[in-house]
């Protein structure tokens, strides 16, 4: 490292690095030491079951909650020192329903083209590009609350996408979706990521999902990486053909299913659905 | 800032059942508490006729219940990715606290309407109609930012409710909105000498309906409490997301 003290120089090449990420919500420890280093321009995915930490190691990374210095930098810069910068580098698809049902899909997309900052000479087209690039270009003018999930799903990473981050960060972009719509998600976040380069950090509990569409995966159990390569790298331990849903099983020693905290997160996870309303 | 005042716009154009619906309160007041106490004669508010006295009042109620439950919103976007965005928080408090207004604004006029229809004679003068936007707007603004305090202290949407319930009416009722101070008696006096719904009330009267009042005063109080709500929600926002 240099010894230059300019504190908004960025340190490391890395998009995303984690460094001892921890974190409690009052004695309950969610993140427990976790280090990771996410590369440019490769879609890295956070897997594990609910109550893992996914969300808190995301919260944390995007400065929702406080991180110590030293413990986040993105694109090399400290997240408990330069949180606007921070933040405006990313685009993030909340877990949580982010949309406002009673708005039109183009209403909802503009709204974060002004909390961005998106120039307003720009603003129009920059909304109508986003809106087609996750293809709901068709239904921009009626309101959120007549789409089905996919399509809320969609419009969100519009809303995440419109301000051109350099990385997109995704809290399970699939939950609650059913299969065609899954896929739905999935192809268009593969087309951003092809035509734009953008780094791309995404949780799922889903591990069809990450085998099939991450570069890299690690796997995280209550608050901690268990392990970490790629799809084929994490399952040349075991026997040829194992899926991963096996090597979760053989690096954690627990199954997939297990539920942590149950009620709590069923709750935390359907507040989307009753939300819609 | 604006842009949340902008998305408040379209959802009213999107959705005016809820502007008729949250109608039907205030027009009550009117119509049977007004129309009764007048006839009864039971408010001694010199030259001016009863309704005529209690028609800002109402408004300044209405907007009350407006600002008081909008805290609620923020404990919705809670996680949703406004707060991950450039934008400060205390752009966002002013933001929501001033969307709240615009709302208010467009409940003012259903009021306003429905009181000349029950013959209250309000201002001509369209400098005085302007000063009715601001009061109004800085005094839901105020209020607005209280809710949002509240929902970052009780962080949950059922207890925000309750608390919104239960001090609406000591606020309505501690303040100037149905009877004049001078009927008070001391403690309550000063429940309303403390209260902003009372100067808020206090300059809508003297602007709609010409009754004399200390607009400077009023209007200090209002941009003040206002002032010191918006630093106050903005501090307590970051804990929602904890
Ligand atoms: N706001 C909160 N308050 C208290 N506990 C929380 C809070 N958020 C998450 N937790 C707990 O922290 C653990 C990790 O949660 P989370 O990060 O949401 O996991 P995941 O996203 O992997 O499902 C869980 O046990 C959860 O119950
Ligand atoms: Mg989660």
């Amino acid at each position: 490292m240099s010894s230059e003290k300019a504190t908004a120089k960025p340190t490391s090449e890395y998009a995303v690095a984690c460094r001892d990420l921890r974190h409690a919500f009052g004695g309950a420890v969610a993140v427990d030491g976790v280090d990771l280093a996410v590369a440019e321009g490769e879609i890295f995915g956070l897997l594990g079951p609910n109550g893992a930490g996914k969300t808190t190691t995301i919260r944390l990374i995007t400065t929702l909650l406080p991180a110590r210095p030293g413990m986040v930098e993105v694109f090399g810069l400290d997240a408990a020192r330069h949180q606007m910068a921070v933040r405006r580098s990313i685009g993030y698809l909340p877990q949580q329903l982010s949309a406002d049902a009673a708005l039109t899909g183009r209403e909802n997309v503009e709204l974060f083209a002004r909390l961005f900052d998106v120039p307003r000479s720009e603003r129009r087209e920059r909304v109508g590009e986003v809106l087609s690039a996750v293809g709901l270009e068709n239904a921009a003018e009626r309101r959120a609350q007549t789409y089905s999930g996919g399509m809320i799903r969609r419009l969100e990473l519009a809303q995440a996408l419109v301000s051109t981050p350099r990385l997109l960060i995704l809290d399970e972009p699939t939950i609650g979706l059913d299969p065609v719509a899954r896929d739905g998600v999935w192809e268009r976040i593969q087309e951003v990521r092809r035509t734009t380069g953008m780094t791309v950090l995404v949780t799922t509990h889903h591990m069809d999902e990450a085998d099939l569409h991450c570069n890299r995966i690690a796997l995280m159990h209550r608050g901690r990486i268990r392990a970490l390569g790629t799809p084929s790298e994490l399952k040349s331990g075991l026997e040829s053909g194992a899926t991963l849903e096996e090597v979760f099983r053989a690096y954690t020693g627990d199954q997939l299913d297990e539920p942590a905290d149950g009620f709590r997160d069923a709750r935390r996870t359907r507040r989307t659905a009753s939300r819609l309303g | 800032m604006a842009a949340l005042c902008v998305v408040e716009l379209q959802k009213i154009r999107h959705d005016r059942t809820e502007l008729y619906t949250r109608a039907i309160q205030p027009a009550l007041w009117l119509l049977i508490f007004g129309e009764t106490f007048s006839r009864i004669q039971a408010i001694p508010t010199g030259q001016v006729p009863y309704l005529d006295y209690l028609a800002p009042g109402i408004l300044a109620q209405s907007a009350l219940f407006i600002a008081i439950f909008y805290g609620i919103q923020i404990i919705w976007e809670r996680d949703a990715g406004v707060l991950v965005t450039p934008t400060p928080r205390t752009a966002l408090v002013t933001g929501k606290a001033f969307a709240a207004g615009v709302r208010a604004l467009a409940q003012a006029v259903a009021i306003l309407v429905l009181s000349i229809l029950l013959g209250v004679t309000l201002t001509l003068n369209p400098l005085r109609w302007l000063g009715v936007v601001v009061i109004v707007m800085l005094g839901t603004a105020f209020f607005a930012c209280l809710s949002m305090t509240i929902a970052g202290l009780a962080m949950s949407r059922d207890r925000l409710m309750g608390i919104g319930q239960a001090i609406t009416m000591p606020l309505f009722f501690g303040s100037n909105a149905l009877y004049p101070v001078a009927l008070m008696p001391d403690w309550l006096r000063v429940v309303s000498h403390v209260n902003p719904l009372s100067y808020e009330v206090d300059a809508l009267r003297h602007l709609l309906i010409g009754i004399p009042g200390n607009l400077p005063l009023d209007f200090a109080v209002l941009v003040l409490a206002t002032a010191a709500g918006i630093i106050t929600a903005s501090s307590v926002l970051g804990r929602l997301v904890r």
